[in-house]
């Protein structure tokens, strides 16, 4: 698994993807902070957070889209499959490698609370529960990229198919709220991403919440390794 | 080290392999042949534990790949066709990786320096993997399967795209490893599997065809007593062909004539089989004497690894002419080469096979 990782982070910055996120993310955090934080005149970061997810969305399948699918195209698969180790640590390893540059990314509003810092008060525990609250969607988000990434060959694909799949998500809420039947509207609305974030960036602390975004983490993992072992059977 | 026991594969319908049994011992050099989509590949995919065998039993170094996957795979070092590289690494940080997957405990640096060594790269371990050409992107795919000295090597056409000289390096190579290692080869180059391989297990269509050394599969196939023989006729033009295929039609315990190609200006070649146990040299000399004609050339032609192999592939007599033609054509195209360059259109694709035996031919020299 470390080795996968070591080579996953490299990988990121060679091929300049980790460039394109960390801009992007700093890009847009940066413009949402000056707009809706130093903009508005509050020391409270939650509605720099809550619009950045709309903006992870469309992020996280850049990250994830090369991980597999282009082990497959190149055929490094092979190398991979046939080393001593298991399905599990081939997929973990290129899951927190991702992970790990989401973090980073995300880290940068530690700069942003400097700042906030010399002109007033930073409210630590509401900027931790937004980090955290962030920490959780991307590791949510990354397991499905990761998954999509698993089924095709094509990069682009995967980050296509990725930003629809992520952004159906973000509409879940609205979409479901037009659907007539109660339990169908209340059994999406219960499973739906954004509102369930906005919650915990508003400082709501809600282990459920946590609990769920962790689940689909894992969830998707699996899925990603039952897709690499079934191939072998294929 | 290696026991497969009644080996399937099916993809739905196909059978790419079909109750394939061998094992291989230590210290052994199996050569795998057989033709495009003959289940070799598929093979070696499923021994390395890439693809999983429909059913069957893998046993690597008494561990079977299906029950202990990540037991069975740490015996073995995988060179698949296409080398598994990371183009955007450098060969250095490439070998590191593949000692860290492994999980790797000889030391680190004097192992990769080793195995460097061994596969010439140690003058590329800084450029990235994406600017080095074919044959190093080999090399280095063959240094990737030695890291941690793996018991079984398991090659999948190992001199792809490699020049003459590195292709005897690498055949010199995988002869040294196969002191200490198994390894089994595959390859469509037949020079190659002969010079290297103990043994030879040819494959096609899913199943073993045969098995055995060179020799022991040749003398299990050949009874036929071919020759060729170039005669000059008086009048040096096409009319002295049919007139010389007549005459040694004519020749008691000769079954078979044909002219060949036109080889020098108005002289054929004449491929002559004869009955078992019949010599017909002498016949045909004193024809010729009588007839006041000359013989420039006589060559008798043993089974090659390349006859038997068109013969177990096809399966039928036919086989042995179409690899005569071949033969000739490759003549042809070595002739070609030396003066134009030109080679017609339907000769293009047997001009290649033949300009890589020939490669093959003027490395072994």
């Amino acid at each position: 698994m470390g080795a996968i990782f070591r080579r996953e982070m490299g990988a990121f910055f060679t091929s300049g993807i980790a460039y394109v996120f960390l801009a992007g993310f700093a890009l847009f955090s940066g413009l949402f902070f000056s707009m809706s934080v130093i903009g508005s005149g509050v020391s409270d970061m939650s509605p720099m957070f809550s619009s950045m997810f709309i903006i992870v969305v469309f992020l996280i399948p850049i990250l994830t889209m090369r991980l597999l699918s282009e082990e497959k195209k190149n055929r490094t698969d092979q190398g991979l499959l046939t080393a001593p180790i298991s399905l599990s640590s081939i997929v973990l390893g290129k899951y927190f490698a991702a992970l790990a540059l989401f973090v980073i990314a995300e880290s940068i509003v530690f700069i942003y609370s400097i700042i906030i810092a010399l002109c007033g008060q930073v409210i630590w525990s509401t900027l931790l529960g937004n980090y955290f609250a962030m920490l959780f969607l991307g590791a949510a988000f990354i397991a499905i990229g990761l998954f999509i990434s698993s089924l095709t060959e094509n990069q682009m694909a995967s980050a296509v198919i990725g930003m629809f799949v992520l952004f159906v998500l973000y509409l879940m809420d609205s979409l479901a709220a037009n659907i007539p039947v109660e339990f169908i509207k209340n059994a999406i609305i219960s499973a739906a991403f954004y509102s369930k974030y906005l919650e915990l960036t508003r400082g709501v602390f809600d282990l459920s919440t946590i609990v769920y975004f962790i689940s689909i983490a894992v969830l998707f993992n699996f899925f990603t390794v039952r897709v690499l072992d079934k191939r072998r059977w294929a | 080290m290696i026991e497969v026991k009644n080996l399937c594969k099916c993809y739905g319908d196909k059978k790419a392999v079909n109750d394939i049994s061998f094992s291989v011992g230590k210290g052994e050099i199996l050569g795998f042949l057989g033709p495009n989509g003959a289940g070799k590949s598929t093979t070696m995919n499923i021994l390395t534990g890439y693809i999983s065998s429909t059913s069957g039993q893998v046993l690597i170094n008494g561990v079977d790949i299906l029950e202990d996957p990540i037991g069975a795979k740490a015996n073995i070092g995988y060179l698949p066709e296409i080398p598994p590289l990371y183009v955007d690494m450098t060969v250095d940080a490439y070998l590191n990786f593949m000692y860290d997957l492994k999980k790797c405990k000889l030391t680190r640096k004097a192992h990769l320096k080793e195995i460097c060594d061994i596969c010439k790269i140690s003058h590329v371990r800084e450029r990235l993997i994406r600017n080095l050409s074919k044959g190093y992107k080999q090399r280095v795919g063959l240094a990737q399967a030695l890291i941690n000295n793996p018991p079984v090597l398991i090659l999948d056409e190992p001199t792809v795209g490699l020049d003459p000289s590195q292709i005897i390096e690498i055949r010199t190579l995988i002869k040294k490893l196969g002191k200490n290692h198994t390894v089994i080869l595959s390859s469509h180059i037949l020079p190659e599997i002969q010079a290297v391989c103990d043994r030879i297990i040819i494959v096609n269509k899913g199943v073993i065809a045969a098995d055995g050394t060179a020799s022991e599969i040749a003398d299990k196939l050949t009874n036929e007593h071919k020759m060729t023989v170039r005669i000059e006729g008086t009048k040096r033009t096409a009319e002295d062909k049919n007139e010389i295929v007549t005459a040694l039609k004519a020749i008691d315990g000769i079954k078979y004539v044909r002219a060949d190609m036109e080889r020098e200006n108005g002289i054929y070649d004449y491929d002559i089989e004869s009955e078992e146990g019949i010599d017909v040299r002498r016949a045909i000399n004193s024809l010729c004497r009588d007839k006041n004609w000359n013989i420039l050339m006589l060559q008798l032609s043993d089974m090659t690894l390349e006859d038997i192999f068109m013969k177990i592939t096809t399966g039928d007599m036919e086989t042995i002419k179409t690899s005569n033609e071949k033969k000739a054509s490759l003549d042809n195209f070595k002739i070609s080469i030396t003066g134009s360059m030109d080679v017609d259109d339907e000769n293009a694709e047997e001009a290649e096979e033949a300009s890589e035996t020939a490669a093959e031919e003027g490395g072994d020299e």
